[in-house]
């Protein structure tokens, strides 16, 4: 039961840079940027966003009705983009829907619906409204019973929330139940929608910037919050992007703040690079989790430069996206496949003025290069840290 | 799957511990369900135990229960944290804090509003790095819970902390989620076959089945809490029993676990 390498064979992205594989692509090419000035509604805060267009317009299946809320829709949104649903159908028939695991992350699932209830209270000890369905729509569960029921599967379903790492990690959960002959394929993925808990929230640690955010940049002050919804369809078999290896680690250090020298980080990737069998030398590109707090970035730098001594091109797609938090591991997942399948590296939007007091090689412009093998990183609140590698189809 | 339960732990009403709860679940004494301690986890420092939250608390406590019999330091231990609701009286606080004026929602609520708080606070206490993870499946959080653990002791070859724990929702969302009791228990997990309390055998397959019933008092637990489906297995560990249990798991499939004293 050791690892085996798992072919994405259907993969779908939705972020602030469009729906689709396509979208996301000629944004990356075309040096375009999903942030705006904020425009959530109710969020009076001197940001900017990564909001998704459309999402208020979906309207989901009448039998899914009460799973309505935003993180469902977007949910939504993500499993009818590039074929994704279809592709789930196709599979369906082969291994039958039993055999099917879906493991989803997220951070804040549906909590804006929570969020509505209690503005719609009357004064602060009322009753929150009848039509209210918390279980449905808010409890971290539903999104993956959202799409299981959507996508028709009968498999293993959970939802792992672990802050920003979420939707990494359900690679790996992934992994161990198709191992263990839990499931024989699983859909794994992640959605995470803008709330005012999390625009409040971060801000109250201060760590929202006021600017588009600038990963890596002497200037850099903090993130911008985005939102997506991402899913991949793990097989054995098939051509694609593979999942070659992962690993997850603890800080162990702080809730909200990660090991200043970044040992946790590290722990994670080298345990990553231990699990497919590769030196650091055979990394072609890292995205980083590189969410442009000063902390953040600094901590990741020193793992990175530790492990890697320079070699691998890096980037942070913060800035194009956002940081979409229990949505980052697999948004930047998708970045790594894309980057393989594509041959280019994307750059680091919005870094300007390179920190000097930092040392990994970032990648400032989108470019053309063939990319084998790249490494995803994806830390969360409570120290909880995962990497991911994929590569080429061998 | 073949994993051993080395240890365990227990906090619900009227089992405040697992050494309290094996008669209780052996049927010798009966349950009084209005006896449950306030939670006092040593893990954290006192100034710390302050400024979390009941369900963090009873996470915490119900670790320590379990590790006061295990023969691993708590720094080799990865952990799988299973909570079906998380903490609801978190997005409480915040939900009310951003109707006020100016949104003053505290960076303490939201930094332990993460699902998984509870995992941060053990990893810090504990001073493991291992793997850690925090995972929700509804009515069958337990089970999920558990096949998670059992994979990550047999596949990652390392000893596993496995919790489910729920606490029940605040008044204003109370009766709205999967939560109006309090249960949670905890299993330190391995896959080698030194000394444990038993051995389980784990398979998922497909079916139906009904949960074992456990009379009433218990059932009430199981009824009102997604961890107190571990109820049945633990029952089986406190009568010293082997035996087979199937546990339901997410409407299609059945949890079948095999266990040898």
């Amino acid at each position: 039961m050791a690892f085996l390498p798992l072919t994405l064979s259907a993969y779908s992205t939705v972020s602030a840079l469009g729906h689709g594989r396509a979208a996301t692509l000629a944004a990356l090419l075309h040096g375009r940027s999903g942030l705006r000035a904020c425009d959530y509604a109710g969020a009076d805060l001197e940001t900017w966003i990564g909001r998704v267009d459309g999402v208020e317009d979906v309207r989901l299946p009448a039998a899914l009705a009460e799973f309505d809320c935003r993180n469902n829709r977007l949910a939504a949104l993500g499993l009818e983009s590039d074929g994704f649903a279809a592709a789930v159908a196709a599979a369906r028939a082969r291994h039958g829907a039993a055999r099917i695991g879906v493991f989803l992350g997220t951070s804040t699932s549906g909590i804006e619906a929570t969020e509505r209830a209690y503005c719609q209270r009357g004064g602060d000890s009322g009753p929150l409204p009848a039509g209210f369905d918390y279980r449905h729509t808010h409890n971290t569960f539903s999104l993956a019973d959202f799409t299981r029921r959507y996508l028709g599967l009968a498999g293993p379903a959970l939802v792992i929330s672990t802050a920003c790492s979420s939707s990494a990690k359900v690679f790996a959960a992934a992994s161990r139940h198709i191992r263990a002959g839990w499931c024989d394929a699983a859909v794994v993925g992640g959605v995470d929608s803008l709330c005012l808990t999390t625009l409040y929230g971060f801000n109250s640690l201060e760590l929202v910037s006021r600017h588009p955010c600038r990963p890596w940049d002497a200037a850099r002050d903090g993130i911008s919050i985005g939102e997506a919804a991402g899913f991949a369809l793990l097989e054995r078999e098939g051509a694609g992007v593979r999942l070659r290896g992962y690993g997850e680690s603890s800080d162990a250090y702080h809730m909200s703040t990660p090991h200043p020298e970044g040992e946790g980080a590290l722990l994670a990737m080298q345990a990553a690079l231990d699990c497919a069998g590769l030196a650091p030398a055979q990394i072609d590109y890292i995205n980083l989790h590189g969410t442009a707090t000063p902390s953040n970035d600094r901590a990741e730098d020193r793992a990175v430069t530790r492990l890697f001594d320079g070699g691998a091109p890096c980037s942070s797609t913060k800035g194009w996206t956002g940081h979409t938090l229990g949505a980052a591991g697999i948004t930047e997942a998708i970045f790594c496949a894309l980057a393989i399948e594509e041959g280019l590296v994307p750059g680091s939007l919005n870094t300007e003025v390179l920190d000097p007091a930092l040392s990994a090689p970032i990648v400032r412009a989108t470019r053309r290069q063939d990319v084998r093998t790249a490494m995803s990183n994806s830390f969360g609140f409570g120290g909880s840290n995962c990497a991911l590698i994929f590569g080429r189809a061998t | 799957m073949r994993v051993t339960v080395e240890s365990i732990g227990l906090t619900a009403p009227g089992m405040a511990g697992w050494e309290a709860a094996v008669p209780v679940l052996r049927g010798a004494l009966p349950l009084n369900a209005a006896d449950l301690p306030p939670f006092k986890p040593n893990l954290l420092p006192p100034n710390e135990r302050r400024r979390t939250t009941a369900l963090i608390k009873l996470a915490l406590q119900t670790a320590e229960d379990a590790l006061a019999r295990s023969h691993y330091a708590m720094n080799e231990l990865a952990s799988v944290f299973a909570s079906s609701e998380g903490d609801g009286e978190i997005v409480d606080r915040i939900c009310t804090a951003l109707n006020l004026p100016g949104q003053p929602v505290s960076p303490i609520h939201f930094h332990n509003s993460v699902h998984n708080a509870p995992a941060g606070y053990w990893a810090i206490a504990a001073g493991s790095r291992r793997f850690s993870s925090s995972l929700a499946a509804g009515a069958d959080t337990f089970a999920a819970g558990l096949l998670e653990a059992a994979g990550v002791a047999v596949l990652e070859r390392m000893p596993v902390l496995f919790l489910a724990y729920d606490y029940p929702l605040p008044p204003a969302l109370a009766g709205r989620g999967y939560v109006d009791t309090v249960f949670a228990t905890a299993m330190v997990l391995t896959a080698d076959d030194g000394p444990g309390m038993a051995q389980l055998e784990l398979s998922l397959r497909e079916g139906s089945a009904l949960p074992p019933l456990l009379g009433a008092e218990l059932d009430a637990l199981r009824v009102h809490n997604p961890a107190a489906a571990a109820l049945p297995l633990l029952q089986v560990l406190a009568r010293g029993d082997s035996g087979n249990l199937a546990l339901p798991c997410q409407e299609h499939l059945v949890l079948h676990i095999g266990v040898s004293a």
